[in-house]
């Protein structure tokens, strides 16, 4: 586990162990904010940036404060707080000091907060003991590889919009099905680079 | 369901609405909105640990409890919690209870802890449970939020274990590890228990829900 590096983790996140596709991670707001590739852009972005910060907050917590102090347990607590100050502490700051990027992501922003990629994202470093720099590769290759998912889903479904679908499978079980494609295609990777 | 209904009328039967309201509670979220087919919530948690049956009934009974216990804590302080932290306050109670199971998991069903992995601590962010507390803890008397709790759970984990009964049969030909589809004429498809499989079950599960609710509104299940 150790020895695999920071790069390969990056990869592997991105491709192989995409957190939506394998590890289904995110999918509320993956159906709910597919419609256009502007918006899903834009979530995307924000997802990838909290999520690299986040786990890089949440490893220095859980290694530098809660296990010396023997609270393993109250790690979920914990870390979805830390999240969820996070969140917040960004939404401050952009607002304050970049209005512009501040109506652009926005509404985004709180939303985040419970999208489970960021905190399952946080429970697989500790889970697979990642180190630091695993840590970074790892949040920030699962944040990417998160944002080129819902860009494909979004494309795809504009698409879709035009194809003739049967009735009860309009929406959102049609979008899942696409998903499943997507996933078979992702799939293809698997060869490439593995991590556990 | 007769014994859910029971305990709701005890403290507002005087009123005498809180019966048919204890049942339509139920009914409504087993049923007519079912937070996974219909709401499409928790969504996540539902493909991930679907692809055994046994799995996928741990994880809807982790939600049951979850959900109950955070709608009647919600409920029985929603009159002292301050409007403005409500949130905050939801999350830490979710998040204890949350703890409360996989702590129980781990010290009782190690093996079972392992398989689901981080999806017990994501419960804490599965959108049913934040969302029952929100839209019905918040208004309702503990009991009733407890008949939701109950009802909303159900229903999540009715959905999780016809899914995982069928990934497990075709993904493996087996039941609970039991091999019901003899080898001989059935080929396990390996592709109903890796990811594309939960995708395409779960979407072809939400369109079956909508089809029956859809054009007849008549209960086939």
């Amino acid at each position: 586990m150790s020895e695999t590096s920071a790069w390969v983790i990056f990869i592997a996140a991105i491709f192989t162990n995409n957190i939506l596709l394998t590890n289904f991670l995110g999918m509320c707001s993956f159906i709910a904010c597919s419609g256009q590739i502007r918006t899903s852009l834009g979530l995307g972005t924000a997802v990838t940036f909290v999520m690299i910060m986040t786990t890089m907050l949440n490893y220095v917590i859980y290694h530098f404060v809660l296990v010396p102090l023997g609270l393993g347990h109250l790690t979920f607590i914990i870390f979805i707080a830390v999240i969820a100050a996070f969140v917040q502490f960004v939404e401050m700051f952009v607002e304050r000091f970049s209005p512009k990027l501040y109506f652009a992501l926005g509404i985004f922003l709180p939303l985040i907060t419970v999208n489970c990629a960021i905190l399952g994202a946080s429970l697989f470093m500790i889970i697979r003991k990642y180190s630091f720099l695993q840590s970074v590769g790892f949040g920030l290759g699962a944040g990417i590889g998160w944002a080129v998912a819902i860009v494909l889903l979004a494309g795809l479904r504009q698409k879709m919009r035009y194809s003739n679908i049967p009735e009860p499978f309009q929406g959102v079980p049609i979008a899942m099905v696409v998903t499943g494609v997507l996933a078979m295609a992702f799939m293809g990777f698997a060869g490439m680079v593995s991590i556990q | 369901m007769g014994n859910d209904k029971q305990p709701t009328c005890l403290p507002c039967g005087a009123k005498g609405l809180c019966g048919g309201k204890g049942f339509l509670t139920l009914k409504d979220g087993v049923w007519t909105s079912n937070p996974l087919a219909i709401q499409i919530l928790g969504i996540c948690s539902a493909l991930a640990v679907t692809n055994r049956l046994e799995n996928s009934l741990v994880m809807g009974a982790a939600l049951i409890f979850v959900c109950v216990g955070s709608n009647l804590l919600v409920s029985l302080l929603r009159k002292h919690t301050p409007h403005r932290i409500r949130m905050i306050a939801e999350v830490a109670i979710i998040a204890t209870f949350v703890i409360l199971f996989d702590q129980f998991l781990k010290a009782f069903y190690w093996d079972m802890s392992r398989q689901l992995g981080p999806y017990v601590g994501l419960i804490i962010t599965n959108c049913i449970i934040m969302g029952r507390a929100e839209a019905f803890a918040l208004q309702n008397p503990p009991i009733l939020s407890i008949v939701d709790g109950v009802a909303n759970g159900l229903g999540y984990a009715a959905v999780l274990a016809i899914i995982g009964f069928f990934r497990e049969l075709l993904g493996t030909g087996e039941i609970f590890g039991h091999q019901v589809l003899s080898t001989e004429w059935y080929t396990p498809n390996q592709l109903m228990i890796l990811a594309p499989g939960a995708f395409f079950a779960l979407g072809i599960v939400i369109g079956i829900f909508n089809w029956i609710k859809g054009p007849e509104p008549e209960e086939n299940k």
